[in-house]
């Protein structure tokens, strides 16, 4: 199996990556093709419902919320392991992350920009949606800080920023690579900028390496937060299936594997059409492989560990809801999510499968969906099933404006995505550069450790 | 916009056990519901209707689950009526509860829904930014949604029919939450007469819709602070306190024999209307 070699020449890592911006396979127009047809199905889908009124959703009286957001969570969740690979490894040192974590960066940054257009699409009144940010107006009316949607509307703004944030600054090196072999035009003046005057001095790279440390240690607390705060919209109300101590730390590990699954796709989409091959390995796959299945196996045993619970409780009306989610209308979505969730991973336990790029990528799509079905899961039953008898409805199904933008969300991240990494270098270029350097020492070390045993 | 305002719009959302938080003076809304009394007929809602200008959605969406009841009557059937089958329907006239502890508040991003001084919980339509988390965490399901622009919906209010609405309640355009005031418009109007009299709301000087229409009186609505009024009495005589989550009566080993109950009291929300359970001629 090749990893990626230590004898490559550093001027052959800048023209390959480099390439990626000019030439990639015939499949990345389709994918663009695709994308845009779907996100302007979205854009469709919005206008009719924000003329017409959130009834298209089909949402009603007890289902006010619906498949919006549960999509909104599923691409919360989706961002976390961006940070994860970028921050959380790059202060344990590990190597391995460095060719992928560009992308999955980026992927977090377009999935919480996603995942903001549902907080959008989601509300009755989206020309008033300033009214939840603390903005100075005459009236002197404040929002309410004690609502945990308010919470999420910081919490995700800080993140956004601050990832977008990281992912420029993480980027200086390569963008003034960029701008120095471009010729002349409208990408050279874009990298020109962006690269804020970069030279390399010892200097620069001195402050560089202080300041994307310390985003780094900002970002780590802030992504569990996030996601915890996430959890706290459901936990901190007091329906019957979302008022479970355990859903912060079970929100977080979801998310990681959400983020895990989607980083696999990605990485398998990209290697083919930018012509990855070279430096997305195929260990390096086996890695996050490794990673995602310890992952799921924490997903696993806290959705255990919240079944147990609300089982054994004296919490009949939480029992009622988590026999309706395993027996009632919503029985099959309940099973597939436990299906893809908890035994399509076992998958990875097999060697032979965990760099078999096909199997992954279908794995990794399954898991997707798992985890997908799973905030769906965690929305609808609670509706449909609540306090309330006479108000218990099992029949709500989401309309085709509602399906068509959850469709959509999909075409306007991959448009984002897709759009990022021909414009930008996709593999680090400077650190795949340093991974190459330390491999050098590492090979020279044993090396010489062999000829002084002998 | 500075930090005493800030201070300040603070101190009106909740902090603690909400009578500490908001003394009732001298006002506190209530309701007591005689479920013995109550025939089903439905003359609360439609009243409902009519006082509030609540949107009639249509047979399609009423389907859908979309429809507008502020006033809902539900209808349950009793199985174990073996001896007297014909009573086994029961009916319970549900509306918003205007809880004292209402999980509604909390919860709202934008502070459209609030606790007022005289113990509502009220609605802000041009506030709200209709992000449904309060129906959400209502355990009554109580709160309805505009899913369209019922205003302008000539299905809903033909051009003819807009003469004879309410002028003391506005219309709610699409995308806010809406829900039982309790005739928050009716109130108003009697506190303003009272206040320039000087004095406050006598008993029986105000009355809610539904309590007005309904034929046999098992709604009764006052001021919970007034020793002389109906609702007062009834809820002494039931021994059921407000701001209460278990009630002592209900500890006693074999209860007193008493009818009055709250709904989903267990939950902390300290609900202001107090139901009145049927008398089964099979028990007594």
């Amino acid at each position: 199996m090749k990893d990626i070699r230590e004898d490559i020449a550093w001027a052959k890592i800048n023209v390959d990556v480099m390439k990626s911006l000019e030439n990639p396979r015939k499949l990345y127009w389709v994918i663009l093709f695709f994308a845009l047809m779907a996100f302007g199905f979205g854009v469709g889908c919005e206008i009719y419902q924000y003329q017409t009124g959130m009834g298209v959703e089909n949402v009603n009286n007890p289902q006010v919320w619906g498949l919006y957001i549960a999509t909104f969570i599923f691409w919360i969740g989706m961002s976390h392991s961006g940070t994860l690979l970028s921050a959380i490894l790059h202060l344990m040192h590990a190597d391995w992350r460095k060719p992928i974590y560009r992308f999955a960066e980026a992927m977090t940054t377009f999935s919480l920009m996603t995942a903001g257009l549902f907080v959008m699409v989601h509300i009755g009144r989206l020309w008033q949606f300033y009214y939840s940010l603390p903005y100075p107006n005459d009236r002197g009316i404040w929002p309410n800080f004690q609502s945990p949607l308010l919470w999420d509307a910081m919490a995700i703004f800080t993140y956004l920023s601050s990832s977008v944030l990281f992912l420029f600054v993480g980027m200086i090196p390569d963008l003034a690579i960029a701008r120095d072999t471009m010729a002349a035009g409208w990408r050279k003046k874009l990298y020109t900028l962006l690269a804020l005057g970069w030279e390399g001095t010892d200097r620069q790279w001195r402050n560089f390496r202080v300041t994307y440390l310390t985003i780094a240690c900002f970002l780590i607390p802030l992504a569990v937060s996030v996601h915890s705060i996430v959890a706290s919209d459901f936990a901190m109300s007091q329906q019957p299936g979302w008022h479970v101590t355990s859903f912060p730390p079970y929100f977080v590990a979801g998310a990681l594997y959400s983020g895990c699954a989607a980083i696999i796709t990605l990485f398998i989409i990209l290697r083919y059409v930018f012509r990855f091959e070279a430096y997305m390995t195929k260990p390096i796959l086996k890695k996050i492989v490794r990673l995602t299945f310890a992952i799921a196996m924490v997903w696993t045993y806290l959705n255990a560990v919240e079944f147990a619970s609300v089982w054994y409780s004296h919490d009949e009306v939480s029992k009622d809801v988590l026999i309706q989610k395993m027996t009632g209308t919503y029985a099959p979505f309940w099973w597939g999510m436990i299906f893809c969730g908890s035994v399509v991973p076992l998958v990875f336990a097999f060697k032979r499968f965990q760099t078999n790029i096909p199997v992954l990528f279908a794995v990794s799509l399954l898991l997707n969906l798992g985890m997908w079905l799973e905030r769906w899961m965690i929305v609808a039953p609670t509706f449909s099933h609540g306090y309330y008898p006479w108000t218990w409805d099992h029949e709500q199904w989401p309309s085709l404006v509602a399906w068509g933008l959850v469709f959509a969300s999909f075409g306007w991240f991959t448009l984002l995505f897709m759009i990022f990494c021909k414009v930008f270098p996709s593999v680090s270029m400077y650190e795949v550069k340093e991974m190459v350097y330390h491999r050098t020492l590492h090979l020279k070390k044993s090396e010489t450790a062999e000829q002084g045993a002998h | 916009m500075s930090v005493s305002n800030l201070l300040e719009n603070w101190s009106q959302v909740r902090h603690e056990h909400p009578v500490n938080d908001k003394p009732h003076d001298p006002y506190k809304w209530a309701m007591a519901i005689d479920l013995d009394a109550c025939t089903g007929c439905n003359a609360c809602s439609v009243a409902c209707y009519a006082e509030n200008n609540i949107p009639v959605v249509g047979k399609e969406r009423f389907q859908h689950g979309q429809q507008m009841h502020w006033l809902r009557v539900e209808r349950y059937w009793e199985e174990d009526s073996r001896e007297f089958p014909d009573q086994g329907f029961q009916f319970l006239p549900m509306m918003c509860q205007q809880c004292e502890a209402a999980p509604c508040e909390t919860v709202c991003p934008v502070a459209a829904t609030n606790h007022t001084a005289d113990g509502l919980n009220s609605q802000i339509y041009n506030r709200c930014i209709g992000s449904r988390y309060c129906s959400a965490n209502c355990p009554f399901k109580v709160r309805y949604f505009n899913w369209y622009d019922y205003p302008t919906d000539e299905m809903v209010w033909p051009a003819e029919m807009t003469q004879q609405m309410n002028p003391d309640v506005s219309v709610r355009s699409k995308g806010v939450m809406e829900k039982c005031t309790f005739c928050v418009q009716r109130l108003s109007a009697a506190k303003v007469v009272a206040k320039g009299e000087g004095r406050i709301v006598r008993e029986g000087e105000v009355q809610t819709a539904c309590q007005q229409s309904c034929p046999t009186g098992a709604i009764s609505f006052g001021n919970l602070v007034n020793p002389e009024s109906r609702v007062h009495k009834q809820w002494a005589a039931q021994q059921v306190v407000l701001d209460a989550d278990k009630q002592a009566k209900d500890e006693k080993e074999e209860g007193p024999g008493l009818r009055g109950y709250r709904i989903l009291e267990e939950l902390r929300a300290y609900p202001s209307v107090m139901y009145l359970e049927r008398v089964r001629e099979s028990a007594v």
